[in-house]
């Protein structure tokens, strides 16, 4: 039995509906991140899960029994807030200590775990200090202590890392997912950031407009989008307005306007005659002075302009017809920042195995 | 360019001698050994102790102090309530609602209950105007500047740190006293003190809402200067100076004090 269960939650606001008949389950043990962006229901669906927003329908089941109803302080799970929601008023210890108070640990108790949640956020030495004292990475691993320190079933985090700058956000990025794989707690995370997502979660429930997308694994989210929202929004992919020209089960032939014939790996349920879009990553097109005829689909035109990023260049190629392809090249040869300048005649191409016809 | 021009410190020089140098001679004269206002003979506490013996005034100051502390700590409680109601329902009348008084031209306030007292009060309740009218007074006038302040604190907060208290296993009244009550402490500490001064001072309203045979300080030093401006009323308005001078100090070093440690 999954240890939460989201079964047909709708929440509207006005006729807008926030949350839109969504069905989840999640495992124990889990890392699950509901990703999409502002306004697509995420934190909805968490503030219902702790108890701070009610369902207009639907269940919440925590172990098979509907939680829907009861009040955020009886419910066996705790949330870490974007802004941390310390209480400014309470030294570190204290803070920590709150969740251990409500539930009537006695006070060797308190200390002992209290002591122990520091040490493993590396704070043990910041017990008496206040929150404004912390600086925001600090208030971040205090809050994760509050919240973890009694062992809920669940742990809910939304944003978490949104404040932190690059860095501070990657080394925590890493802390939580240790963390996570230490005490064995299931995590639901809500974040905007796709690359976050990719990052830390076993398996993405990617959002839009209150409903869920696609549930699947990092790597099949973005390998294999199910449609075209979910390969727009994970990653930077080419889109191509395609209609089906022939299905079988080895291979697609799609016609792109204005580009012409492309082929690509078979997709089940799709017949010859739909319309839908074809999506190719930049990191699987290669590019190149000329290429030789190993790929099935290739296609000329010319550099319009290239963003170097270090570690890779990313080249837009305007083909004959106007349609622009973004291509991703390494930079990995030394001494080599970029091999080609705007205006060059180059040729660009990818495998028939590689990308995906989108049915919508 | 020069940081602080010289004409800038001249103007505002200027605004502060015109706000303290009418207080700072009421202040000088207390101390003057002279029947008259006019000119300076010498220092003398003579006019305290003549305060601190004339009975009137010792019933008025008495009668203030009541009024000023019952009317402070209700204004409080029910400010505070107020504030917390305005804070959790949003609507928007609400806050105008308890900020009309406040605004309101004070006459207005007094005559309108002068007129309610004698219109509800008297004749259902069988009460003469005393003590308790004004009492019932200053409690609504206080009501909203308790409530401003206390609203404006919980604007500043985080949301998420009551609903992060819920989350922890706190109820909604463990919620209020262990985290929204300390929190919001020190704005409900400088409402009351304000209040107080504010009931302290009052003349308008009192005067409507006193009736016959009940003094305050305002009151009994207005009655005074009907005759003269005596030195004794210099000392009666120089020792009300700084009973409200301390009670805004304190307000402001409460507030300041608790803004800085919560670091918000």
């Amino acid at each position: 039995m999954a240890l939460l269960e989201l079964r047909k939650l709708t929440r509207r606001f006005g006729d807008f509906s926030a949350v839109d008949n969504v069905s989840l389950s999640i495992e124990s043990g889990e890392f699950v991140t509901l990703l999409g962006p502002s306004g697509c229901g995420k934190t909805t669906i968490l503030r219902m899960i702790a108890g701070f927003d009610l369902p207009d329908v639907g269940q919440i089941l925590l172990d098979g029994s509907n939680i829907a109803d009861i009040p955020p302080e009886k419910r066996p799970l705790h949330t870490v807030f974007q802004s941390y929601a310390l209480f400014p008023h309470m030294t570190v210890a204290d803070n920590v200590a709150f969740p251990l108070r409500m539930a009537h640990f006695d006070k060797a108790a308190i200390a002992a775990k209290v002591h122990e949640a520091l040490e493993s956020v590396y704070l043990s030495d910041r017990a008496r200090a206040y929150p404004h004292e912390l600086s925001g990475g600090r208030k971040q691993r205090v809050a994760l202590a509050r919240s973890l320190v009694n062992r809920p079933r669940l742990l809910l985090l939304d944003e978490p890392l949104a404040a932190l700058d690059a860095k501070l956000r990657e080394e925590m990025q890493h802390e939580l997912i240790d963390l996570q794989r230490e005490i064995g707690i299931t995590f639901i995370f809500v974040t905007h950031a796709q690359d976050e997502a990719l990052a830390l979660s076993h398996r993405v429930a990617v959002m839009n407009r209150g409903r869920i997308e696609q549930y699947d694994e990092p790597s099949k989210i973005y390998g294999f989008p199910r449609n075209r929202f979910v390969a727009d929004f994970i990653g930077n992919t080419n889109l191509l307005e395609v209609a089906v020209t022939e299905a079988t089960p080895t291979h697609l032939r799609l016609a792109a306007a204005g580009l012409g014939d492309i082929v690509s790996p078979p997709r089940e349920g799709t017949r010859a005659g739909q319309k839908g879009w074809f999506s190719v990553r930049p990191e699987q097109v290669r590019i190149g002075g000329h290429l030789d005829g190993e790929l099935e689909n290739h296609y000329s035109g010319k550099v319009r302009s290239f963003i170097y990023v270090g570690d890779v260049t990313t080249y837009t190629v305007e083909l004959a017809d106007g349609t622009a392809i973004e291509a991703l090249l390494s930079n990995s040869a030394p001494g080599r920042a970029r091999f080609f300048e705007v205006g060059d005649d180059v040729a660009v191409g990818w495998p028939h195995d590689a990308g995906v016809f989108l049915h919508d | 360019m020069r940081r602080n021009p010289l004409w800038l410190w001249a103007a505002a020089l200027a605004a502060y001698a015109f706000l303290y140098l009418p207080l700072l001679i009421v202040v000088l004269y207390s101390f003057n050994d002279s029947r008259l206002n006019a000119e300076w003979v010498g220092f003398t506490l003579h006019w305290y102790s003549e305060l601190f013996n004339d009975a009137n005034m010792l019933i008025a100051a008495r009668n203030s102090l009541l009024i000023a502390a019952t009317a402070s700590l209700a204004a409080t409680l029910l400010g505070t309530l107020a504030g917390l109601a305005i804070h959790r329902y949003k609507l928007r009348i609400l806050p105008v609602l308890a900020i009309t008084p406040v605004a309101m031209p004070e006459i207005l306030l007094g005559v309108s209950l002068l007129l309610f007292f004698n219109l509800v009060f008297r004749p259902w309740l069988g009460l003469e105007l005393g003590m308790w009218s004004v009492i019932v007074a200053h409690i609504t006038f206080c009501i909203g500047f308790v409530t401003i302040v206390v609203r404006v604190s919980l604007l500043g907060m985080d949301e998420s740190i009551f609903e992060a208290a819920r989350d922890l296993g706190a109820t909604p009244w463990q919620t209020f006293r262990l985290v929204t009550f300390p929190l919001i402490l020190p704005a409900v500490m400088a409402g009351a003190l304000m209040s107080f001064s504010l009931s302290l001072d009052d003349f308008v309203i009192t005067f409507f809402t006193a009736g016959v045979g009940v003094s305050t300080l305002p009151l009994e030093i207005y009655s005074m200067i009907k005759i003269a401006v005596t030195p004794e009323v210099n000392a009666v308005s120089t020792l009300l100076m700084l009973l409200t001078l301390g009670m805004i100090v304190l307000a402001s070093r409460i507030h300041g004090k608790a803004v800085r440690s919560i670091g918000v």
